[in-house]
């Protein structure tokens, strides 16, 4: 097995692969256009960046198109995005109408793309204004949400049902963020790319020069967090669990190191808050890292003893299934896809409280044969459930499903 | 009589919210006297071929929800016994499960999961293929199922016990056809019970019962 597929063989196993040509077969050809709103930075773009070669690999034509917007348009979706978890948020009418402004420039600029595809995925509430300017479209479209939408902010909820409600089904990460739609909602996890350079082996030179670059001390124990700038992650709540665990284990260090993305105009300013709870504090290091420090991901999480995602809210927490590739030990919030992840006691622990953070990394770096436990439990539950060949899979079932009429049951003979 | 040659088949599942939700053990009740039978069978089986933690407590996610949602042990527990084998179709199982509902509700007060923690009815949509992979002596069994996906595995051991009158896997049925030449390997493949494994430790089950019959006890 040669290309892509064949490395991919060696990860996930050559069963995995073999099943996905022969579920790929009977579509070799179909036209698949996935769309969102940036190419760098963030768990959409690093996902797409694999899985439309992959299923081109696979004999289907996929391309990726993203929307372009302006400063209105990306505050609004940002206000969207924040509805969509739960937050109280107002979007002004002259932010709505610069979304359907720009929304209406990007349908004419990705017209012919969108009208002739077979299949086409809107990736979040960012393109999701698109599907009634293609009142011609040929394809099935479908809504791709990747946010926890189960407790929605119901006045922005209302002005988005109107926009995802015609499309042919929807996606959700969990059962528990779908919404009632007029449409099947399928529910597929997401999942990671264990050959990015996010995820791939990484020697132990290259860790220690890492950690040496940040001035980390390796013969120290350190809890990392990596995540987006955003309240919802709840850095300064991971600070003050640090705070309250260091008492108790002196030497200890964290970094909180997040990349910005292009459509999170609110990063900068949680990013000050976060600078302003661990000033003077030479044991905190908050790093804004660019979009492409994918590497220095990588071996922060590998120079890790523990990893934290402590967020409040959260869609699926990819950081979190990258830590348990690398067989760290997770402290999550319990709330979201991290509760698919960090299975309580077997893969780490879930917490609601800085508090509950702070006891559980205590328990994690006194008790290292148990840390290593549930490190080794949590890549095979990776192995098993969260890499990108499954997510593929379940993405070419559900096309097959929908192209070939959504009954229960398809034998293609 | 020739005897068929077996296709090795393979499936893939998607997860689809049926919009049915409950809080508590009553909405739940009501709810699983509503939801189409492929639910009742996604929760039962169906979560086999999805991504999850292997739980070695709970082996149907109605006992599982009863468990860590509700914090019901008994009920709990009287959900994980309910073998899904053992009824002759949906419809009796889901009236099983019914029955252990009600009889909770007629001894506890009405339980209640954190709004967070709600039951959701999921069913799943299936496509079947075929692998293009003919076995024509059951000896060929031994290269073949270690190199079946669990999707085949799921297939052939699990789903045939819908599909087929008897309610037995594929593999068992093929047997029966080379009269009683292989009587003794269907009789292992019929001790192993898939509802307390996972699909990839019930291929390497599968496969040391076809080594090991092959290698050594030859009939």
């Amino acid at each position: 097995m040669s290309g892509m597929l064949g490395e991919y063989a060696r990860v996930a196993g050559a069963d995995v692969i073999r099943q996905l040509r022969l579920l790929a077969e009977p579509m070799r050809g179909l036209r698949v256009v996935h769309v969102n709103s940036t190419r760098l930075g963030g768990g959409v773009a690093e996902i797409l960046a694999k899985l439309v070669p992959l299923t081109s690999e696979l004999g289907l034509e996929a391309s990726w198109e993203v929307v372009e917007g302006s400063p209105g348009f990306y505050q609004c979706t940002k206000l969207f995005h924040n509805a969509l978890q739960g937050q109280q948020a107002h979007v002004p009418a002259s932010l709505i109408a610069e979304y359907e402004r720009v929304s209406e420039v990007n349908a004419e600029r990705l017209r012919v793309a969108l009208d002739t595809a077979d299949v086409v995925f809107i990736h979040d509430p960012q393109p999701a204004a698109l599907l009634r300017h293609f009142p011609r479209r040929r394809g099935k479209w479908i809504w791709r949400c990747h946010i926890d939408a189960s407790h929605p902010h119901r006045p922005v909820w209302a002005y988005l049902r109107s926009l995802v409600g015609p499309y042919d089904a929807s996606v959700f990460s969990l059962a528990d963020f779908a919404q009632m739609l007029p449409h099947p909602s399928y529910l597929i996890p997401p999942s990671i790319d264990p050959l990015s350079a996010k995820n791939a082996e990484l020697s132990a030179e290259q860790v220690a020069a890492c950690c040496a670059r940040f001035g980390i001390d390796r013969m120290r124990p350190l809890v990392v967090q990596v995540s987006r700038f955003d309240r919802f992650k709840d850095p300064v709540g991971v600070v003050a669990a640090f705070r309250l665990a260091r008492s108790f284990i002196p030497g200890l260090q964290l970094v909180l190191a997040g990349g910005g993305a292009a459509d999170d105009p609110e990063g900068e300013a949680v990013l000050r808050e976060v600078e302003a709870a661990a000033e003077g504090d030479p044991d905190i290091h908050v790093l804004l890292l660019p979009a492409d420090a994918d590497e220095v991901i990588n071996a922060l999480q590998r120079a890790a003893d523990v990893v934290m995602q402590k967020s409040l809210k959260e869609g699926f927490g990819l950081t979190v299934t990258e830590a348990l590739w690398k067989s760290k030990p997770v402290i999550g919030g319990n709330t979201g896809g991290i509760r698919l992840q960090v299975v309580d006691h077997q893969t780490g622990f879930l917490v609601s409280s800085p508090e509950g953070a702070a006891l559980r990394l205590r328990h994690l770096l006194h008790d290292r044969r148990r840390s290593a436990e549930m490190g080794r439990a949590g890549r095979e539950h990776v192995h098993q459930n969260f890499l990108i060949t499954r997510q593929l899979r379940e993405y070419l079932t559900l096309m097959l499903g929908l192209v070939r009429g959504a009954a229960d049951r398809i034998d293609l003979g | 009589m020739a005897v068929d040659a077996f296709s090795v088949r393979d499936c893939a599942l998607v997860a689809i919210a049926t919009g049915l939700r409950a809080r508590s053990l009553r909405e739940f009740r009501d709810a699983l006297q509503r939801v189409p039978q492929e639910s009742v069978y996604y929760h039962f089986w169906g979560r086999l071929l999805r991504p999850r933690f292997d739980d070695t407590e709970f082996h149907n996610d109605f006992a599982t929800w009863a468990r860590y949602s509700l914090h019901d042990e008994r009920l709990s527990e009287r959900l994980a016994v309910i073998d899904p084998a053992d009824f002759s179709d949906i419809e009796a199982l889901r009236a099983d499960v019914l029955e252990v509902v009600e009889q909770c509700l007629d001894e506890t007060d009405n339980l209640l999961a954190r709004r967070d923690r709600q039951f959701h009815f999921r069913r799943c949509q299936t496509v079947v293929f075929d692998t293009g992979v003919r076995l024509q002596e059951p000896a060929a069994l031994a290269q073949a199922i270690p190199a079946m996906s669990l999707g085949s595995i799921y297939y052939h051991v699990i789903d045939a016990r819908r599909r087929e009158p008897v309610r037995t896997d594929d593999f068992r049925i093929w047997l029966g056809q080379f009269g009683g030449s292989f009587e003794s390997l269907a009789e292992k493949f019929a001790a192993v019970d898939p509802y307390f494994a996972n699909l990839a430790s019930l291929r390497v089950e599968l496969s040391a019962i076809v080594t090991d019959h092959f290698s050594g006890a030859r009939e």
